[in-house]
Parts: C-alpha cells; structure tokens; sequence
C-alpha cells in the first residue's frame, strides 16, 4: 500500500513539477542584468560599436538557455550536433531579429536545478534513461556587451540563475558594412559544439569536447555584404565551461578584420 | 638502396613508433608527477595517491607513497628535500569545483628509508566551489632566480600561477594569484635560455582510448606571461602550439613533467590516457625532450630495426672494417649506354657473398663512407633482462644477420666482437639529445666506472670518450632500413 502511495506522489510530482517550473519562472521579480551578470556583461545600448581591436565581436543578443539535458559532452558528435541543432525550439529562430527584453516561447526538455556540490550531473541511480519531460517556457533576450573577448554564456546562465549545463544558448548580432567585405572567414573559439549562419546561410558547424582557442574553427570563405548581416550562433553544452570568441579573419591571411560595426538591431 | 629508399624506410621506422611499451614493468599510473631521482632510485606521483618507484628509470612498479589522496601531484628537489604539491579534489564537471592546492616536504622518498616522511600538508591556493578557477593539477618550477612558481587550473576557467616560498613550501606572503592561461589542465612551467614556458593539456581526459587529451606550450619572457603560441596566440586566449598528441596505439598524452638529464640530454615524463597494447590502461611514458628553434617538441622512442649509425661529425658510417669489396653488377654506364634497354633493379650487396672475406673473431669497428654494404648494416634489439635508464632500455647493437657485437674494450675502446654474450660491455644506451642527434654509451667499460660515449675522433676513429653535447663528434644519427618486430 505504502510503495501504491509512493508511486502516486512520484507520478504526481512529476507531472507538476514541469508546471511548478515554468511558473516559477513568472512569477520571477526582474533581474538587475547589469548587477547579476557584472563582470562579465554589460547591457547594450541600441547604438553600433566596433568589433575590439583584435576583431572580436562584444555586442550579442542572447537568449536565456533552452534546456537541452546532457550530462557528458561524449555525445557531440557532427550528426548530433547538426540534428539537435536544426531542431525547431521557437518560432522564427534562423530569420527573427530579437529586440532586448523580447520573449519567445519554447519548447524544451525539463531538468531539474544542478546541485553545485555535487560532481557531474547524472542520471539518477537505479532510474535508467528517463523519457523527456517537455516544458514550454518564456526566456528572454538581452542585449549585452561583453567585458572581455570572450563570451562567457557559463556565466550568462548562472547570473539569471538559469540552467548552467545541458543547455542550448541562442546568440545573435548585426553586423554593419559600409561595403560589402569579400574574402572573410568567420573564426570561432567556444568549448562546446554549435552551429553557426550568416544571413540564414550555415557557415560553421564545430562538434566535440573542445577547448575555447582563438581561431580554432574557421567557415570557408564568406561575403559579408554592404548593409546588415545577420549573425547567429548556437551553442550546445554539457557539464563544464562554456564561452565562446567570435571574430571575422582576412580569407587569405587570418588577421582580423576590423572595419565594420556590431549592433543589436 | 638509395637516399629515396632510406628516407622512407626511416619514415616507416616513425610510423611504426606507437607501438612499443611506454616503460617497462608496471607503470599504470594517471596524471604523474615529474619524475624525481633520490638516492639512485627514480619516483613519479599520481592521482589517488602513491605513485611508482623505478631502480633504473625504465622498470617501474607500484610503491612510492604519497598521503593527500586527490589528485595531479607534482614533485620537485630543493636543496636535498623533495617538495610535493597536490590538489585536495579532482575537480568537477558539473560543480564542484572547490578545491585546494596543498604542498608538503619529504627527505627522502623512498618508504624505507628512515628519512622518508612528510610535513603536514599546507594550503598554498584554493578556488571556491563557483569560481572561474578550478585549484587543481598543480605544477612547480624553481627559475633561474630562485623563485619558486605553482600553476594551477582546469577547462573550468583560469590557469593561475601564485609564488611559493622555496624555503617553506608556503605561499609568499601577500602573494596574489595571477591569471597566466586557459581552458586547458596540467599546467606547469618551465625555464630554458631566457624563455619561460607554460605547459598544459588541451582536448578530453579520463576517457581510456577515447581521450583526445594533447600537449601544448606558450612561451615568454616574463615568468607572468603573456605566454603565446608559434602563431602569436596568448595561453589565456587559449592558444598553445602542439608538443605532443596521439601516435597509433598510444593515445591522449598528458601531464608533462621534464627531466634534464645531462647538457643536452633531456627527457619528458607524461601519461598516455591509454595503451592500447596495455589492455587501454593509462601509463606512465617517457620521451626524449627536443629543442627546435626555441620550442620544446617531443622525440621518438627509439625502435628496434637495422640502421646505418652516422657520425654527426662527419657524416661516415660506423662499420665493421673488412675489405672493400666490389660490385660487379650495376656499372651504369654515367646512365648513358643504351637507353632503350629495360630498367632493372640491382640487388643488395648480400652478407654471403662478403663474409667469408671479414676477419674472423674479434675485429675493428671504424668510421667509413655509406655505402649500404654488410659490414655497414647494424641490427639494434633490445635487451629485456639487461635493464634500463630514465625512458630506455639497453640494446645490442649487431652487424645484420651475425652475432658480431659492437663492444667496449678496456682500453676505452671500442670493436666487433665475434659472438654476442649479453656482456654489460655489449649493452648500449641510446639517448636523443636536445637537438635530435644521438648520444650512445656502453652499460659498462671493462676495468672501470667512468661513464663514456662513442665519439668520433677524426673523421675514421670511433672510440669512447667523455660526452660533449656541444661537440658533434660526441653525437650521431640512426638511419633506419627495416623495423625488427
């Protein structure tokens, strides 16, 4: 009768639990952005800035992290980085252009918070694989500055105190030529695998447990066209760190290419 | 065979390096330590605690003894005692990531010793459990000045260097950590002609033959950094130019620790996260360490196989001297002669049809143009009773298809011997030296202790005499024909 008891609670529970966390989420008072992620961003304004002066791209639209539970970065390989990645998790997701506090609804698997002292999150014992919960939830763009030439969505997650690992982080920019720009590479350094498009084209997909290198992945070469250019990357996680560089880099050469300017719109 | 042929029999010889043992015995280890020698015995820590004791730098077994527990240690001699750093955790992936670098001293190493004993371990770094650090994998290096540096760090963030006390082991007082590299683990340092460089291990570790774990290094000036790559990438951008990576069987190379043996004469200790030939397990490896334009590299292990042995002096060959004896066949013609008549090939000189021509027992060895004949040919095996040095074993060294053995005399120096008897006088230790050249040594001279190499006196005389890494007649080259399997 007790083990009938327990299965009801269980069963319970895990059907709100994914309510209780979306809602939980509503009712959220509004994150000081500029306190929670100090050190690391500051909030963007609707202006244009250049690239700094090694080229790296600062100014990002980025969207809160989509649950994706991954609890070993064993599994990103090319086909699973490129299937999980070209999934649909909101509308619009590869021709929208965000603006700062937008939100978008998703679709995404539920996980439960990660216990900070505890090792590597896994499965828990006895269990075996779980089925996806699907959640839908709100999150939120920010524009945002980063501090440094990386951008450390590892800390982005945990400054919203939003999930930290098994996530997928959206991030979008503008870039602005006065002319079109030919012969350029997009060169990306992240530590996780993600796929990348310029102006709706993909350009770069890189897969693995990597580490975060300046110009270790490099796309074939592009034109970045006089006008607006669309950025956007997507960058998939499992336990540990995760930031990324992004610069564009002279086809031939590999020197960063400097002469245009980054917006959020 | 032709300069063509000899190329890509050394390239096969290359090829085929993944092969052999990292070491002999045991060496199951993971995230060693830099090897330390006390007493004439040799010790490497690791993860867990313990770690392995070798009488000769090549046969390791389970033994040393390390209290701590947690994980990547690093060992280094001051003065006559032996200063350990460890980490108190082995770091987390998905949290955890408090952790403490802790330091303690022993006399000596060896746990029989009635001088073996630690100090109580003192906290010298430490990282909370959610910082952009994670305080573990610690390195140690004593530079030039005296100075005495600890790097620590994993993927999860900083590579951090804080300044130990030589004296104590304990932190500089109002020392602050200073952030020197990224995204990688392993980190130590070290110090040669005015470079300081950053070592750490890039790509993943822990996961047997899966492990893309690698070596890489920055350099700079500044014992602080910047510490940038070959192509101008700083550590902290997370750049590092390539030491070592995978070979064949041997996979995920890491936690390098250097061991400088002589003036030019250097070795690298480092894990392979799997042997493949060991059941997968992670073991201890130990390489040649190369300069090459101011740029650490790793060199080969040394292969079995038939060689032509150069002199670096003068670029002859070491051979058994026997008459010259000509080929009757393949008298080109200066490749004039008729030109439409089929390209064959012309065989080999073959041992049978000179050896009835050499001097039978013992004989003199010399240094002589290459010309690929018999008596120019050496067969070099290892010897698996015969022992070891740091990252070698001993080998003879024969004239191909014969039991002639190249030998020490007791006069210093050096002949053919008509049979080979396993004599320590017949036993050669082959070296790479820093700049890639070979430095060769008899196990043992007859009649005394002194330690000598082969050297070239003249351009025709080889002979034992002491190693000069700054004098080309102490060094040599191999040049590989076949591998023996």
């Amino acid at each position: 009768m007790r083990k009938t008891i327990n299965f009801l609670l269980l069963l319970a529970a895990l059907t709100l639990v994914p309510c209780i966390n979306v809602d939980a989420q509503k009712k959220k008072a509004k994150v000081d952005v500029s306190e929670a992620l100090k050190g690391y961003f500051t909030p963007a304004d609707n202006g244009a800035v250049r690239p700094d002066g090694d080229g790296f791209i600062r100014r990002w639209m980025i969207l809160e992290p989509i649950s994706k539970p991954n609890p070993t970065n064993r599994v990103f390989t090319e086909t699973y980085t490129r299937t999980e990645l070209s999934k649909e998790y909101f509308p619009g997701q590869l021709t929208m252009m965000p603006k700062d506090g937008d939100q978008v609804t998703v679709n995404m698997e539920y996980q439960a918070p990660v216990d900070l002292t505890s090792n590597r999150p896994r499965t828990p014992q006895g269990q075996g694989p779980q089925e996806p919960k699907w959640v839908k939830a709100k999150l939120t763009w920010h524009a945002l500055d980063s501090d440094h030439f990386f951008v450390k969505l590892f800390r982005f997650a945990t400054g919203l105190n939003k999930d930290r690992y098994g996530v997928i982080f959206w991030t979008v920019t503008v870039i602005n030529c006065e002319e079109d720009i030919e012969n350029v590479r997009l060169s990306l350094g992240s530590n996780k695998a993600g796929m990348w498009w310029l102006n709706g084209e993909e350009v770069l997909l890189v897969a693995g447990d990597r580490h975060m290198g300046v110009d270790s992945a490099v796309s074939d070469r592009v034109t970045l066209k006089k006008g607006k250019n669309v950025l956007r990357g997507a960058t998939m996680n499992g336990p540990g760190m995760s930031e990324i560089c992004v610069r564009f880099i002279d086809g031939d050469t590999g020197k960063p290419v400097t002469n245009y300017t980054v917006s959020c719109n | 065979m032709t300069n063509k042929n000899i190329i890509l029999g050394a390239a096969l010889c290359m090829l085929s390096a993944g092969s052999a043992f990292a070491q002999g015995g045991k060496p199951f280890i993971h995230d060693p330590s830099c090897i330390v020698e006390c007493n004439g015995k040799y010790y490497t820590f690791g993860t867990g605690g313990g770690g392995l004791i070798s009488p000769d730098g090549w046969h390791w077994e389970s033994g040393a003894v390390r209290p701590g527990g947690g994980a990547a240690p690093d060992a280094i001699k001051i003065g006559d005692r032996y200063l350990i750093a460890y980490s108190t955790t082995g770091g987390g992936m998905g949290g955890g990531h408090a952790s403490a670098i802790m330091t303690m001293w022993n006399k000596d190493l060896d746990p029989n010793s009635p001088d073996f004993g630690y100090t109580e371990a003192v906290e010298v770094a430490s990282s909370l459990v959610d910082e952009d650090c994670n305080a573990i994998d610690a390195g140690l290096l004593l530079g030039p000045d005296g100075r005495l540096w600890c790097t620590y760090g994993t993927y999860f963030g900083h590579i951090r260097q804080v300044e130990l006390d030589p004296e104590t082991g304990f932190r500089k007082e109002g020392n602050e950590a200073i952030d020197i590299g990224r995204n990688m683990e392993a980190s130590t340092m070290m110090y040669r002609d005015g470079w300081y460089y950053l070592l750490g291990t890039h790509g993943t570790c822990c996961d047997g033959v899966n492990s893309t774990y690698n070596i890489v290094v920055g350099r700079s000036r500044n014992p602080h950094g910047p510490f940038i790559d070959n192509v101008g990438r700083s550590m902290i951008e997370g750049g590092g130019k390539m030491v070592i990576n995978a070979e064949n069987r041997l996979i995920g190379p890491g936690h390098f620790g250097r061991y400088i043996e002589d003036e030019g004469i250097e070795k690298m200790s480092f894990h392979w996260e799997a042997d493949m030939d060991q059941s997968g397990r992670s073991v201890l490896a130990i390489r040649p360490l190369l300069w090459k334009n101011g740029w650490p590299v790793a060199g080969e292990a040394f292969q079995s196989g038939t060689y032509e042995i150069q002199s670096e002096r003068s670029g002859y060959a070491l051979e058994l001297a026997t008459d010259f004896v000509r080929m009757n066949s393949g008298m080109g013609m200066f490749g004039r002669g008729n030109t439409d008549q089929p390209v064959v090939k012309v065989e080999q000189q073959k041992l049978s049809e000179v050896i009835d021509t050499w001097p039978t027992g013992n004989a003199e060895v010399r240094n002589g143009y290459y010309m690929g004949r018999p008596n120019q040919r050496w067969s070099i095996i290892p010897v698996d009773e015969a022992g070891g040095y740091v990252g070698g074993q001993y080998y003879k060294i024969l004239i191909e298809g014969t039991n002639r053995a190249l030998a020490a005399t007791a006069a210093c120096e050096v002949e053919a011997v008509a049979e080979y008897t396993g004599a320590d006088e017949q036993l050669w230790r082959i070296e790479q030296c820093t700049d890639g050249t070979f430095r060769i040594m008899p196990k043992a001279i007859p009649g005394t202790s002194e330690k000598l190499a082969l050297v070239s006196l003249g351009d025709c005389k080889p002979t034992l005499a002491p190693f000069d890494f700054n004098n080309d007649n102490c060094k040599w080259a191999f040049k590989c024909f076949t591998q023996i399997k």
